[in-house]
């Protein structure tokens, strides 16, 4: 794929390293459990995994402060897991558990923390976009210098929504960084079958919204265009739009007959641009031995399986579940 | 331990499926993500990986095989050091039941319901005796119920087209850009979908939006907001966040302006668990309920009548006033037949019970003032008495809140029914714009008149 790479600042230390490489393999490893939990019947419906995009959200949480929002559509996971949330409540929720961070009640795609200050997991494509807007405006209109990173795919920049906030963020200079996920493909249709120009980062352009195109296979670059993107909502400038361009291993979601690209495309991703490899390989030289990630292997599959483990154990919600939590009594308090 | 790789689901509806061909033989090392084998589902081919990594010490289950039911071991895959004797064979066809996802454990009818228990009817006054009154129309109780909870809590603000700098396009929101100035009363531009996903977030984000559609005929671009994203976000959430706001604005018929300006969305609105929905008819209501609904925890949608904003009625001369969500209002007692109402049907059902007492015919006429929730106790409680409804609305038949109604007191008061419920409803056609047609398409006094004499065999 044809990438302009960000150029990643060469100075950032093995401890950096360390902790993007177990985030990022975090998101791996959970979403190969997640999927062979759907094989086993455990996860219904819908499952959209996050293999291959790893890079993507580890990179920009390491851009934001404790206090930053973040809105994501249905393929969720990854970004839950990297802005801190318990691997046991998310994979509870997969399962339908009363452990689940919705009580097993949103699924897959409808998960939520206001602790984490993650505001879902939403499942109309588009519909977070306008709706991370207005997470921007709250902050602004309380003055509190927080930034939302708002999540969207290449498939949902072409939602006519997308452009109405996109107008009123301009307008309004909320402090919202749009990020498009751009994997390339849209279920399954490549991005040339339904996008009429290749760059999307431009966009934003007749709104007077800067953009870039980013490498989203390396998390330096993700992480170095973040921290530039943050900089310009917290100066107040208004919105920012990152294409972060990354691949997608996994089907759209798990019964995805894989026929609209070929074997070889992944497989050549996998070989040559994987995010974890990359991470790993710059360990390895800066003398990172293998027993240390070995060790980081071992604690990954440990929480893995126990987060799998807790979502068998939890049980079903109660029956009563199902007529609570429709309207509220009070207004939730606000975590700051 | 040697690890069995299971037949997998591939869709949500997979329940057995054809495996077509193995990719790998026995002896092979794979690794997590390399293609095991290709399963034919009901909807496709599709690939299957590689969750752990090891050897492939036994397959299982031929390729070709067809009808392999969902988590029936299909090979064994090694570790490290394993040798394919130390393979146990299973039981083959089951697999461990711990493993399995649950049955769902009870029939539907045996669930809990929170099924709407009737309780008695509400019928304490809105304001105590002696309360002095004034004179206000809806479209001041409107605005005067907005300044007052923008005074009471700095969260709440106002946004949609027009309602600034032009002072509303009903002249609703007149005068609150002066007092509470531009980053509380937002002009938008007019782009109701994307305004609205941005109240719905602000509103996730802490705030209390109050989203005014000029008309709500263009909400119809926002509804996936509105019902995707304020309704469900609570549930969806498990508590942990919903969206306290208010989508208020002109709603149903104005006067000649054609088909795609005069829907009334009350029937829409109320079938959504999540919303609250009201629609006032008085201005001491509009003022009453729209306090309330700024101030619920809930999305609210709260619709008005273009018609009715410049009518006057008495409004009670209090700092705070304010009406609860779910209490009708009576506005006629009467012994013969109970007529239902709602917003501007009140005004045909108020101006029809007036006609009917000329005939001798003592109606009673109910004011539902929120049709979600519904007072369905108040509406009970007068057909017990007077064995007789009809309702009335501005909406279409098909279904109409009417009709609602009447299976309500269908399944809760047939006993007491002497004639089968009539709705009154508008006709069942887009609106027409000629004067004499439009007029026609709407429901009519007469119309009323003519259901009361049915049910009262008159």
């Amino acid at each position: 794929m044809a990438t302009r790479k960000t150029a990643a600042k060469s100075n950032v230390s093995t401890d950096e390293l360390l902790s993007y490489y177990r985030d990022m393999l975090l998101i791996r490893r959970f979403e190969e459990k997640a999927g062979q939990l759907y094989g086993m019947g455990l996860i219904g419906g819908f499952c959209h995994l996050y293999i291959g995009q790893e890079a993507v959200v580890v990179g920009l949480e390491a851009a934001a402060e404790e206090g930053d929002k973040r809105i994501t559509s249905y393929r969720d996971h990854g970004h839950m897991l990297a802005c801190g949330m318990d691997p046991n409540g998310v994979m509870a929720e997969l399962t339908g558990r009363e452990g689940g961070y919705s009580k097993g009640k949103g699924g897959s795609m409808h998960m939520f923390s206001k602790e984490k200050h993650f505001y879902g997991g939403h499942g109309i494509v588009g519909a977070q976009v306008p709706l991370g807007a207005g997470l921007a405006f709250a902050d602004k209109y309380k003055e509190n210098g927080r930034v939302t990173f708002t999540y969207f795919g290449d498939g949902a920049a072409n939602q006519g929504q997308v452009y109405e906030a996109f107008n009123m963020a301009a307008l309004w200079k909320l402090p919202v960084i749009f990020v498009i996920e751009n994997n390339q493909y849209a279920m399954g249709t490549a991005q040339k079958r339904s996008t009429s120009t290749e760059e999307i980062h431009k966009r934003g352009e007749p709104f007077g919204i800067p953009g870039e195109l980013v490498d989203g296979m390396n998390v330096l670059a993700v992480k170095d265009a973040g921290d530039k993107a943050v900089a310009h909502c917290r100066e107040g400038k208004g919105p920012y739009i990152l294409e972060i361009k990354t691949y997608r291993y996994r089907g759209h979601s798990m019964s995805d007959p894989a026929k609209y690209r070929t074997r070889e495309e992944v497989q050549k991703m996998r070989e040559e641009r994987d995010p974890i490899e990359q991470v790993r390989g710059m360990l390895l030289k800066a003398e990172v031995g293998e027993d240390k990630l070995k060790e980081i292997d071992k604690e990954i599959k440990e929480i893995v399986n126990a987060s799998a483990d807790f979502s068998k154990e939890s049980p079903e919600p109660a029956l009563e579940e199902l007529w609570t939590d429709i309207y509220a009594d009070e207004i939730p308090q606000e975590v700051n | 331990m040697a690890t069995e790789i299971l037949m997998p689901a591939l869709s949500p509806t997979m329940e057995e499926g054809t495996l077509a061909k193995w990719l790998v033989k026995e002896g092979d090392t794979v690794s997590s993500g390399d293609i095991l084998a290709e399963i034919e589902t009901d909807k496709a081919t599709m690939e299957f990986e590689a969750v752990d990594e090891g050897t492939v010490g036994k397959i299982l289950v031929a390729e070709g095989t067809e009808a392999v039911k969902v988590n029936t071991p299909i090979a064994v895959l090694l570790d490290e050091g394993e040798s394919a004797d130390d393979i146990e064979t299973s039981s083959g066809g089951d697999a461990t039941k711990s493993e399995q996802a649950p049955e769902p454990d009870k029939p539907a009818a045996q669930q809990p319901q929170a099924a709407p228990e009737i309780k008695a009817a509400d019928t304490s006054p809105d304001w105590p005796e002696g309360t002095a009154m004034k004179q206000q129309t809806v479209r001041e109780a409107l605005r005067d119920a907005m300044a007052e909870e923008m005074r009471r809590d700095g969260d709440v603000y106002l946004m949609g087209e027009e309602v600034a700098e032009y002072q509303g396009a009903y002249k609703i929101s007149q005068g609150l850009l002066d007092e509470f100035g531009p980053k509380r009363v937002i002009d938008t531009p007019i782009t109701e979908h994307g305004f609205t996903g941005i109240a719905v977030g602000a509103a996730f984000g802490g705030l209390k939006p109050i989203v005014e559609f000029m008309t709500f005929n263009f909400a119809m671009q926002a509804i996936d907001q509105i019902i995707n994203s304020a309704a469900k976000t609570l549930y969806m959430s498990g508590g942990q966040m919903g969206a306290p706001m208010v989508f208020r604005g002109a709603n149903g018929a104005a006067a000649r302006v054609g088909a795609q300006h005069s829907q009334d969305y009350a029937a829409w609105y109320m079938q959504i668990p999540g919303l609250k929905v009201a629609m006032p008819y008085s201005a001491s209501d509009a003022k009453g309920l729209l306090k309330s609904a700024i101030r619920d925890p809930n999305p609210v949608v709260f619709l008005e009548n273009e018609i009715l904003y410049g009518q006057s009625f008495d409004v009670p001369d209090l700092d705070d006033y304010t009406v609860p969500f779910g209490k009708a209002r009576i506005w006629r007692e009467g012994t013969d037949v109970t007529i239902v109402s709602f917003g501007i049907g009140m005004r045909y059902a108020l101006e029809a019970a007036d006609k009917l007492a000329d005939d001798g015919i003592d109606a009673e006429v109910i004011d539902l003032r929120t049709l979600r929730p519904m007072d369905t106790a108040s509406i009970l409680q007068s057909v017990k008495k007077t064995n007789r409804c009809v309702t009335v609305e501005e909406g279409w038949p098909q279904p109409s809140v009417g009709s609602y109604i009447s299976s309500v007191i269908m399944q809760e008061a047939f006993d007491y029914l002497d004639a089968p419920v009539i709705n009154c409803t508008g006709k069942d056609v887009p609106m027409p714009y000629a004067a004499n047609l439009e007029k026609h398409a709407l429901v009519t006094t007469e119309e009323v008149i003519e259901a009361v004499k049915k049910v009262t065999y008159k």
